[in-house]
């Protein structure tokens, strides 16, 4: 990835940045236009990567609205901003450096009004809820207001040739699964191009943040993606205490890192049931959503709930963990150990299994590196990319967390890659409960200045999740952006879909599971 | 080969017994089920912009702890096929269509089931531009389960109840 000042070029764009504070190395560039797309230049030939665009209305501060990018760099997070003045709602886009920016932009767009130049110009959060014309993250726009629904086209590329026809599937899916659109052209079975539509759950959230105080974001936050509440309530968490200067007992950062490797784990353990079964498997979804469940009463009776919705506080953690579980959750882990050793060798040595696994959905890694790939999908496509290690905060720092890679880009690689993964997340579960310090839990919140901005991020189980927070006065929420890692992971699958028939879809899908919910926000 | 049945002989049964529920033994309801509808409980449930917390909840029912289709209740994948429409999320303005289009096409007497905080009263994201603030606003509900998720065992009980409160109803809608 790119370092600041890497090349001459560098230093002149990062002249003026100022440090931003953070959980990690974290600096804020102000831009003009043409410093806006330039810094962006460098960061691509630098091999950095977009993480989120959002932007926010600051015209009553007299600076007119405010347009954000932040970029993963080899050194640490760079928060670009640019102030469009004077009325100015256009701004430089991004995505033909960065491809996952297009739809970042079109929901930048949707809810605050200010576009990008570039072509697509339909609405990504916006269906047909509220008015074209109604921008909610405008300052005289308020949340509560209600609109009739009025049914607009929505123009999906098609696809023209002999014998192509369109398979149209969603928002309702088969199973319980979030919903979303998906547009397959097919000749036959297989698939010649595949378009999503997602926003189907956009729940206003920014908006919301902005109706709350800074002590109480982290539960909206915790309720955006709940199969990632504990990472996200971690990163809002983790950008408050940097805003606050506020110091998190050592005690409450390891049991964090605790709840967050048990939330992978659960992920992991679910997926790889429901992988088998899309397989064809049926055991394998009886015999891990077994294990699963063992997990979620374990969490249940060590950490005080099944899902960890409350567990990260501002300050620390919700519940301190009983001593006995310094004995017993190390049983449960070899446990599990064990069973996932069988279940691995029954998945490996299963023809019928491999057989679909393998060679299906594939992401070459030079398509995963030029759209963005992160997390989970990236390491299964041979990047070895993972926050835990590239950027060590406590208690990460002393884990010697193993980034988890696999080269071939499959289904196959991708469920290796969660089965690797649950045996790391338990051997370092095991390495925190042995360190685990004593002392406080919590320590009070500290006062965080009116106007003060921060970022927090955490590798969640599928990526990367950030949080950018901005005090208002007496302790409000100025603004509050989260970006899920699905935004930059959403687009590798309809690539890695082509070719492929159309009943491997759900199998392909389910091997990258992506967040609707949070990302749709 | 070998590997799985030794692996599922060792595993045994693991199912617990259903919860109570009100006025009588959820095992007599489901005998009950089985004589007003003949067959299962057809559960079609709709994401209404759910966080997918609620969704967990309702993928642990279906492992073998839970024994959801011992209890004579089954998942399916058309509306049209269902007995109860089981709704999640403070229904976003973006699923409202979708969600009433699904209503419209479960068979009478259409039950319904509002699963967690967000679907009873549309919880933390309430009531705005982008959300209805719960399935009440939207659809007649017969039963809410409050939780943020409810856990599985709640989750059950509601669906027990709903089905017994409507048993009456849903013997008119066989007999017709
Ligand atoms: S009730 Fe809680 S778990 Fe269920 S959708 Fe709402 S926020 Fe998520």
């Amino acid at each position: 990835m790119a370092e600041f000042n890497a090349t001459p070029d560098f230093s002149g764009a990062f002249a003026n940045a100022g440090a931003l504070p953070s959980n990690v190395p974290c600096r804020l560039i102000e831009t003009s236009r043409e410093q806006w797309l330039r810094v962006a230049e460098a960061l691509r030939a630098a091999e950095g990567m977009l993480l989120a665009l959002w932007g926010h209305d600051e015209r009553d501060g007299g600076q007119g609205f405010l347009v954000y990018a932040s970029y993963l760099t080899a050194q640490g997070l760079l928060v670009a901003r640019l102030c469009l003045r004077n009325g100015d709602e256009r701004f430089p886009s991004l995505a033909r450096l960065f491809p996952c920016a297009v739809r970042m932009e079109r929901a930048l767009h949707d809810l605050l009004g200010v576009a990008s130049d570039q072509d697509d110009e339909r609405g990504w959060l916006r269906h047909f809820g509220w008015p074209r014309e109604f921008f909610p993250l405008r300052g005289e726009n308020r949340l509560q207001t209600s609109f009739p629904p009025t049914p607009e086209p929505y123009p999906f590329v098609s696809v023209e040739g002999e014998g192509v026809h369109e398979i149209a599937v969603g928002p309702i899916h088969a199973g319980i699964i979030e919903p979303g659109h998906f547009r397959f052209s097919v000749v036959g079975e297989k698939v010649l191009r595949l378009e999503e539509r997602l926003g189907y759950t956009h729940k206003g959230a920014a908006k919301r943040f902005q109706t709350l105080s800074l002590a109480a974001g982290h539960r909206l936050a915790a309720r955006l993606c709940g199969d990632s509440s504990v990472a996200y309530a971690w990163a809002y968490c983790a950008a408050l205490e940097a805003l606050s200067a506020t110091v998190v007992p050592p005690r409450a950062l390891w049991l964090r890192a605790l709840a967050l490797e048990h939330e992978r784990l659960a992920n992991h353990l679910g997926d790889l049931g429901a992988l088998g079964n899309d397989a064809g498997f049926a055991v394998g979804l009886t015999q891990f959503s077994r294990l699963k469940e063992d997990l979620l009463r374990l969490n249940q009776a060590a950490l005080g709930a099944r899902y960890l919705f409350n567990f990260v506080q501002p300050g620390g953690v919700e519940c301190d963990l009983d001593p006995k579980w310094a004995t017993d959750l190390p049983r449960f882990y070899s446990h599990l150990d064990t069973e996932l050793e069988q279940m691995r060798s029954i998945y490996d040595e299963h023809a019928g299994l491999q057989d679909r696994f393998r060679g299906a959905g594939v992401l070459s890694t030079a398509t995963a590196r030029r759209l963005g790939a992160l997390g989970l999908a990236a390491r299964a496509s041979a990047i070895p990319l993972d926050l835990r290690v590239d950027y060590a905060i406590a208690p990460y720092d002393r884990m010697r967390t193993k980034i988890v890679t696999q080269d071939a880009g499959d289904v196959a690689a991708r469920v290796v890659v969660r089965f690797q993964e649950c045996l790391e997340a338990m051997r370092l579960c095991q390495r925190l409960l042995e360190q685990l310090p004593s002392g406080d839990i919590h320590s009070a919140p500290r006062v965080a200045p009116s106007g003060a901005l921060a970022t927090g991020i955490i590798e969640g189980w599928r990526g990367p999740v950030m949080v950018a927070l901005q005090a208002g006065p007496s302790q409000s929420i100025r603004h509050c952006h989260v970006h899920d890692p699905s935004w930059q992971n959403w687009p590798l699958l309809e690539y890695a879909i082509l070719g492929n028939i159309v009943p491997d879809f759900p199998l392909i899908n389910k091997s990258f599971n992506l967040a609707y919910s949070g990302q749709d926000g | 080969m070998f590997d799985v049945l030794t692996r599922i002989l060792r595993t045994g049964i693991c199912s617990e017994p259903l919860p109570r529920i009100e006025t009588e033994q959820a095992a007599n309801l489901q005998q009950r089920i089985w004589a007003v509808l003949g067959r299962a409980l057809c559960i079609r449930q709709v994401d209404a912009g759910s966080c997918n917390g609620c969704e967990l909840e309702l993928h642990a029912l279906n492992n073998p702890y839970y024994n959801l289709e011992g209890a004579g209740i089954k998942f399916v994948a058309s509306p049209r096929h269902a007995d109860l429409l089981l709704v999640t999320g403070p229904v976003s303005v973006n699923m409202e269509e979708a969600l009433l289009r699904a209503y419209e096409a479960v068979p009478h007497p259409k039950l319904v089931v509002a699963l967690g905080d967000c679907a009873a009263c549309g919880g933390i994201f309430g009531e705005s531009y982008a959300t209805r603030g719960g399935v009440s606003r939207v659809l007649p509900v017969d039963r809410v389960v409050n939780g943020c998720p409810p856990a599985p065992p709640d989750i059950l009980r509601a669906i027990l109840e709903a089905a017994q409160g409507k048993r009456q109803a849903l013997a008119a809608a066989t007999a017709t």
